[in-house]
């Protein structure tokens, strides 16, 4: 792998790694399976590609890709809370709606922003070459939310917000507002998830009706690699873990694009990545099952 | 302890992974890396039309190396696929379809980009214009070739003055087409008639409107009027003026002629750039184009009900004759 093309797995590694962060916050905090992202990542890319174009400053139009995401999420908590949709669903319906208003918004498939200023441009008089100064930025973004994000869920609220998913009648008993923090998750999720599409679309010059297919694979595999590696109930090396989750996805698809040699091509990327998953879930499985096994073993001995 | 091993062996596993391709990839003499969007035919014969002209002009397997990746369609795997491309440095990168093209070209300034099959390359910001593209991209669009269509029927009407257009309004990409036919009729003194019809049922009566007043009709790719396609020939039939069509599977159904292009023309005419650029030309000093057609359907039966003679030019490229 040449320097280049590692430096762009890192860049694009880190922009998903806030995809993770946000399943993370879904899935495993609020216990919220939320399909929403696959839209939001899009409707992040369309609404910050759409407002740079318009004339936006860049960090303005980012902001409000940030807001457009957060809006998502309520949308999908508000289906599933108010009218009892099933999470799976209310998200799956967002996540419809979400591609035709992404194409509303873009007013075309595909939106281009290769001579638009963006994000970075008031960095590239600093005269770092674009390949460092791209991953630099993206990552001291990324680093600098995620430790947000960790001392954010270890405030009252924050733990609030855990308990609401692992035990909601029990948060609920202790006077926690579930339907509140419910909402809060999800739009903080689905914000995130929106950076990262307009983050995306600024680095490599495009926002594209279909680019968010997949985010959600592409997050839980993350946040599973990520979990398998390091064992820990620290929300900051939890955090952290879902970023170098993402980051080691993101060297894993490299990898698979430079296998060649062992006849391996793109084509064959959505069964790695679905077995780079099943091992990531079946390992620590089998490792507890071995140690059940070992530790019943010394007890006859 | 356990996950940071588990770390390490990953990683040790990507870089021995890397240096092995990396020893792989040195034999060859030039290297051609291309990448579209997704495996789908039209964009698949691109490619293969592309490797075909490559071959006919002396690059085989023995001293070019040639890469094809597809990015399953998905964008941020075509920006992964960029970077490795770019990080290669091959003597030209290619990009099918424009999220691969638009990804190369932000990956990039100074290797070669040929887009290939991208319909509004200005658009899509890849270049700021065709006769002069500058930087390093340059590349074929797969818009449909109206000035190759507004020739043909200029070949079977050297006096042509005036043509009239039945179109659809509210279809964005007929519009499009209009505003195309208008730019270049300009340009070759032609006159365009529109003949606005909202709905298929409207086809008949607008198409009336135009005898007496145009030279021969044309029909774009409008989804509205090929539907309606055979009242535009009745109409042509009794007025005795010409119809023609952007799409050749109209011929069939009576427009006299129609000239259509296939993706693997577009693959050819690709792989010509492709050469240019490996002999030593700048991408950016190549103007960049709408491909053209070479799919020539004629229709002579209807050529004498509508009272035109099928120049023999034509009938001599016509890749097929109705009778």
């Amino acid at each position: 792998m040449s320097l280049f093309s590692f430096l762009g797995t890192l860049e694009i590694g880190f922009i998903f790694g806030l995809v993770a962060v946000g399943v993370y916050l879904t899935f495993r905090v609020l216990d919220f399976p939320d399909l929403t992202v696959d839209g939001s990542f899009t409707l992040g890319a369309a609404l910050a590609a759409a407002l740079i174009i318009a004339g936006v400053n860049p960090y303005m139009a980012t902001v409000c890709a940030v807001f457009g995401g957060a809006a998502a999420g309520l949308l999908t908590a508000w289906l599933n809370l108010r009218f009892n949709i099933l999470h799976l669903l209310a998200s799956i319906l967002t996540m419809t709606a979400l591609y035709t208003i992404n194409l509303r918004i873009m007013g075309k498939p595909n939106l281009a922003l290769i001579t638009e200023p963006t994000v970075l441009s008031p960095f590239e008089s600093l005269g770092i070459p674009n390949m460092y100064l791209k991953v630099i930025f993206v990552a001291v973004v990324v680093v600098a939310i995620g430790l947000l994000l960790s001392w954010f869920l270890n405030t009252q609220y924050g733990m609030a917000m855990r308990a609401t998913g692992s035990n909601p009648r029990m948060a609920q008993a202790n006077g926690i507002v579930i339907n509140q923090k419910i909402f809060a998750g999800l739009a903080l999720s689905n914000g995130l998830v929106a950076l990262a599409g307009a983050l995306f679309a600024q680095t490599n010059g495009f926002a594209d009706s279909t680019m968010g297919i997949g985010t959600i694979v592409v997050g839980l595999a993350a946040v599973i690699v990520g979990e398998s590696l390091f064992n820990s109930r620290s929300m900051l090396v939890i955090v952290i873990s879902c970023i170098v989750g993402s980051l080691l996805y993101r060297l894993a698809v490299a990898v698979a694009l430079n296998a060649d040699f062992i006849g391996f091509n793109t084509s064959d990327l959505n069964l790695i990545t679905a077995v780079l998953v099943g091992l990531a879930l079946i390992l620590p499985h089998l490792r507890r099952e071995w140690k059940a096994r070992k530790a019943a073993n010394g007890g006859e001995a | 302890m356990k996950s940071s091993m588990t770390l390490k062996k990953l990683m040790t596993t990507a870089i021995a992974a890397a240096t092995l391709t990396l020893s792989t990839a040195q034999a060859a003499s030039v290297y051609v890396a291309t990448t579209a969007i997704v495996e789908h035919p039209a964009l698949d014969s691109v490619r293969d039309g592309i490797k075909e002209t490559l071959a006919e002009n002396g690059y085989n397997d023995q001293n070019m190396k040639f890469t094809y990746e597809s990015a399953q369609g998905n964008p941020a795997i075509a920006a992964q696929i960029a970077r490795k491309m770019v990080g290669e440095a091959p003597d030209v990168v290619v990009g099918i379809s424009t999220p691969s093209a638009q990804s190369l070209v932000s990956a990039t300034r100074d290797i070669p980009v040929v887009f290939s099959a991208v319909t509004d390359p200005v658009s899509a910001k890849l270049i700021s214009n065709y006769e002069a593209p500058g930087a390093n991209v340059t590349g074929l669009s797969d818009k449909t070739p109206v000035a190759q269509h507004l020739d043909l029927v200029r070949e079977f009407l050297p006096d042509m003055k005036k043509l009239g257009v039945p179109y659809n309004p509210g279809e964005p990409n007929a519009v499009a087409i209009v505003a195309l036919l208008k730019e270049e009729a300009a340009k070759k003194g032609i006159e365009i008639v529109e003949a606005p019809t909202p709905k298929s049922s409207d086809v008949m009566m607008a198409s009336q409107k135009l005898i007496g007043d145009v030279d021969a009709i044309y029909c774009p790719t409008d989804n509205t009027i090929l539907t309606a396609l055979e009242s535009v020939v009745k109409v042509g039939i009794d007025g005795r003026i010409p119809v023609f069509s952007g799409d050749t599977g109209s011929v069939e159904r009576g427009a006299v002629a129609a000239l259509g292009f296939n993706y693997h023309d577009i693959g050819r005419q690709t792989g010509e750039v492709i050469v240019r650029i490996l002999k030593g030309e700048k991408a950016g000093e190549i103007p960049a184009r709408v491909a053209t057609g070479s799919d020539l359907y004629v229709n002579t039966k209807m050529a004498q009900r509508m009272g035109v003679e099928i120049p023999q030019s034509v009938l001599d490229r016509a890749t097929k004759v109705i009778q």
